[in-house]
């Protein structure tokens, strides 16, 4: 027995139209049974009827199912923010599948059995875009979140005219280390600052590659015409750096981010006054 | 092919560049500075690359050329104005554009030709 | 250009339109500034370099996709010499000609992805391409 496919899809798209009423509600029951009983859970009601008829104009209309695919986006997204599971999701869209099946076995008819095979297919296509849309989205929220953390991580701050400096704070990887590295360059030029400290007092570790980002800047920033000090190596850090057999050259470290300071200050021409004896203020309350 | 203006500033040279260059245009410029330093007696010269998108290990070597010619014509030369993404690139090429002087802005770069005429004369037998 | 197309590396001239051509496709491709400034660069180096070494040749621009992340696809090709030792000539300082020998060396820093072809006799073709951080 063989039915043309095109005579089986025609039998389906008829029974999707006579039938309307009928699937929708058992559809609803059979979402209602997949996902534990709370489709509306939180009030991230299915728009069973919207999905449906957007559906069926997929299948005769000439928009290609853009509108089913939108509907379904935003199912798979709003379901999402409610909590529910990607598969809790998908199950909604595949219980389609049982209640058109029932109205096909009761029409009985070969075409509509050959057809109900392309439908099935058809309806987990869908139910996968669902799954698709919401990876999509979490990919898109953790991608968003990491770049916001790296702008908040990073700040470049200004210690005195003509002297800026990054206290980085963390475990350094080699990505946030470049975005570091460029801000600062950026700040040079825009502060017109010709001393950067990098203070890395705070950073428990350094891998070859973070340690060469920090020698590329302030080789970078040399050709730029302003000098880098890093301070607050830790012991551990300068055990890598030497273990490594990373060169530092002629970059001036400092033991801290004070003296760092003090030796940028000196660099742009401060001069510090000697320090002087303590002195006793005496005040005289004078009538 | 493009020419590179050289501008007077006292005794300054001043190059501006402003246009994406031509090797050509990088060579002239090599022989018009060193003509226009002979010719001035100019103690200084400033190439300011504000406007410069790349560099390359060509217009690289050229700057180290033009440091080292202007040295022997006793001029010093300061590069001023790079770009924070060009001297990360440069790095990344492997460039360290070695004997030349460099400030972030003119401003500064003159400063610079300023304070160490100023070291010379300190060290020069009177 | 949109999405992809071809260059000829002819003379001097050529060199700077292939890096305009070649930032505007990096800024197309949504690469960030620092990333558009190695990929031209990369770019420079290895359009002049077929100009040195083979007198002439040319690049191919196109927009690449790898899921969500875009990039940018340069390949250079020449009918020059080729290169007899491959891993000799990726060797920073290495050069027959009179540079610096950071041409190559120094490009493949510049991108994430560096794929050379060449035998004697047979051109070089050079493949880079850079992703969208």
């Amino acid at each position: 027995m063989t039915v043309p496919v095109d005579a089986g899809r025609r039998r389906i798209e008829e029974l999707l139209e006579e039938h309307e009423e009928q699937i929708l509600g058992r559809w609803f029951e059979i979402a209602g049974t997949m996902s534990g009983g709370h489709v509306d859970r939180g009030g991230a009601a299915v728009p069973f009827g919207e999905i449906y008829r957007a559906l069926r104009r997929s299948l005769t209309g000439s928009e290609g199912g853009s509108d089913l695919r939108g509907l379904l986006a935003e199912l798979s997204r709003s379901r999402a923010r409610h909590g529910f599971t990607p598969s809790e999701t998908a199950s909604v869209v595949f219980g389609l599948k049982e209640a058109v099946y029932e109205i096909v076995e009761a029409d009985g008819t070969p075409e509509a059995l050959r057809g109900f095979i392309w439908f099935s297919r058809l309806v987990d296509e869908h139910g996968l875009f669902t799954f698709e849309t919401y990876a999509a989205a979490r990919e898109r929220i953790i991608a968003d979140q990491a770049e916001q953390l790296l702008e908040l991580s990073t700040p470049v701050v200004k210690l005195w005219e003509g002297i800026v400096a990054v206290p980085l704070v963390g475990t350094l990887d080699s990505a946030r280390t470049q975005v570091v590295m460029e801000k600062l360059l950026q700040t040079l030029v825009e502060t017109g600052s010709e001393h950067a400290v990098i203070d890395i007092t705070g950073v428990p570790a350094v891998d070859t590659q973070v340690a060469q980002h920090l020698l590329k800047t302030v080789m970078a920033a040399r050709l730029m015409g302003a000098e880098c000090v890093i301070s607050g190596i830790r012991p551990q850090i300068a055990h890598t750096i030497v273990t490594l057999g990373i060169e530092f050259g002629d970059i001036v470290t400092k033991a801290s981010l004070a003296d760092a300071l003090v030796h940028a200050l000196r660099q742009s021409g401060v001069e510090f006054a000697e320090a002087r004896s303590p002195r006793i203020a005496v005040r005289t309350e004078a009538g | 092919m493009d020419r590179v203006p050289v501008l007077k500033l006292g005794d300054i040279l001043i190059v501006s560049i402003q246009i994406d260059l031509q090797d050509q245009s990088v060579l002239a410029l090599q022989e018009d500075l060193a003509d226009k330093v002979v010719q001035t007696g100019a103690r200084g010269v400033i190439i300011d690359i504000t406007a410069v998108e790349i560099i390359d290990s060509f217009i690289g070597r050229m700057l180290s050329t033009i440091a080292s010619i202007t040295r022997l014509l006793d001029a010093e030369t300061v590069v001023v104005g790079m770009r924070p993404a060009v001297a990360i690139t440069l790095v990344e090429l492997g460039l360290s554009l070695g004997g030349v002087r460099t400030a972030l802005n003119l401003e500064k770069g003159v400063a610079l030709l300023n304070h160490l005429d100023g070291a010379r004369l300190a060290v020069a037998p009177r | 250009m949109t999405s992809s197309g071809e260059l000829p590396i002819n003379g001097n001239g050529d060199v700077v339109l292939v890096r305009q051509e070649v930032r505007a496709a990096a800024l197309e491709a949504g690469l960030s500034l620092v990333d558009q400034t190695k990929i031209v660069t990369a770019a420079s180096e290895l359009a002049r370099n077929a100009l040195v070494y083979a007198g002439g040749g040319r690049v191919r621009i196109e927009i690449v996709r790898n899921g969500v992340r875009a990039g940018l696809r340069l390949t250079f090709s020449d009918d020059g010499p080729g290169i007899p030792d491959i891993e000799q000539a990726l060797v920073d300082g290495w050069t027959t000609g009179n540079g610096l020998g950071l041409g190559l060396s120094g490009s493949r820093r510049l991108v994430d992805e560096f794929d050379l072809r060449s035998a004697p006799g047979e051109g070089t073709l050079i493949t880079v391409t850079k992703w969208a951080r």
